[in-house]
């Protein structure tokens, strides 16, 4: 009886507290989700798209000067940062955020 | 003063230059680099005052410095799992470096280095060189395995792990200029409203009345750069929990 009484108290506490706004909405995302800001959302997105296109640039230039082979490698390159780009957008964006199972 | 020829110059306040005279001169420290020591000094007295009344129940200090703690220690936990706890003193370390940091931007005669890239990219090369020999030291070679994810197609993976290594990569310089644009961008901001203020004030009675909407504005830009500060700050800490998770967990 201790027990279930204990889970019922429990319970109801939990409720009047959620109805009070005391508690957390159980459905909130992580902290890791979008921020409500709409700008500092957009912000995120454009960071993570240049930013692979910037080491993109970056090792193809670096490979070209290595090997002599100017426009080719960086050329190369720029397809797979913004392919990486993309990558890093769905990662933050993906619909399925948990990170306990495979991914 | 020539208040007419009053120009708006938003990236002068970033330019470094050196303190404490002939001392400091001769081994180039910078306004940023005390900055740093001073922020080292608070959160170093933060910790050690709040610590040392000991009370069952805490008082303000005391409650600030453990809020400041537990806040970490959960985020480490609920974010890289129960390795998470090695990992403490080094987010912890990070968090309130860039977090004091941030804040102290907006104390007058104070500076934030977190408005330099070479500060923030150092931090961001620090985390993910971290993360790379904490992922090779537990997994040896399989780390290796992290930029194929299972279940690509053999034939495709000339093509995955490439853009595999690109996105890993990129983890640097999205860190770095995340934080480094979000802290430049509020105090070019708030610079240019001052000199607005300045600027109407220079014209006359009426302009005076005018000066008052930009210096509104700054109020409100304050309240939001507050925010900023805080939240840049713990995205950081936050990012550099996840890439410890996926250090430590591979995939």
């Amino acid at each position: 009886m201790g027990g279930k009484g204990g889970d019922s108290f429990t319970e109801r506490l939990r409720s009047a507290r959620r109805k009070q706004g005391l508690e957390a909405d159980p459905g909130t995302p992580g902290a890791a989700g979008p921020p409500p800001s709409g700008l500092g959302f957009a912000l995120r997105i454009g960071v993570e798209l240049v930013s692979a296109m910037v080491v993109a640039v970056l090792i193809g230039w670096g490979l070209d000067s290595l090997l002599g082979t100017r426009p080719f490698i960086t050329a190369g390159f720029v397809l797979v940062g913004g392919a990486a780009g993309a990558a890093n957008v769905w990662r933050v964006m993906a619909p399925d955020r948990d990170r306990s199972g495979q991914d | 003063m020539a208040a007419e020829a009053h120009t708006i110059d938003a990236m002068g306040q970033f330019q470094l230059h050196t303190v404490g005279s002939v001392f400091g001169a001769s081994v180039n420290f910078t306004q940023s680099n005390l900055m740093m020591v001073i922020v080292g000094a608070l959160i170093l007295a933060l910790l050690f005052y709040g610590a040392r009344p000991r009370a069952v129940v805490p008082g303000r200090l005391q409650a600030l410095a453990e809020l400041c703690y537990e806040f970490t220690y959960k985020m480490c936990i609920e974010q890289i799992g129960e390795e998470g706890k090695r990992f403490f003193p080094f987010v912890f370390t990070l968090f309130f470096f860039i977090l004091f940091g941030n804040l102290i931007g907006l104390v007058p005669y104070g500076f934030a280095y977190t408005s330099h890239v070479a500060v923030t990219g150092a931090l961001a090369l620090l985390v993910v060189v971290l993360c790379t020999v904490v992922a090779l030291w537990i997994h040896g070679w399989r780390f290796f395995t992290y930029f194929l994810p299972p279940g690509v197609p053999l034939w495709l993976s000339p093509l995955i792990v490439p853009i595999e290594i690109v996105s890993y990569l990129s983890r640097v310089v999205s860190l770095a200029v995340r934080l480094f644009a979000n802290m430049m961008a509020g105090h070019v901001m708030l610079e240019v409203f001052a000199s607005f203020v300045v600027m109407f004030g220079a014209a006359g009675v009426l302009g005076d009345i005018a000066a008052v909407l930009p210096l509104g504005f700054i109020v409100i830009m304050f309240a939001f750069e507050l925010l900023v500060a805080c939240l840049q700050a713990y995205v950081f800490a936050i990012l550099t929990c996840i890439y410890l998770h996926d250090a430590v967990h591979l995939h």
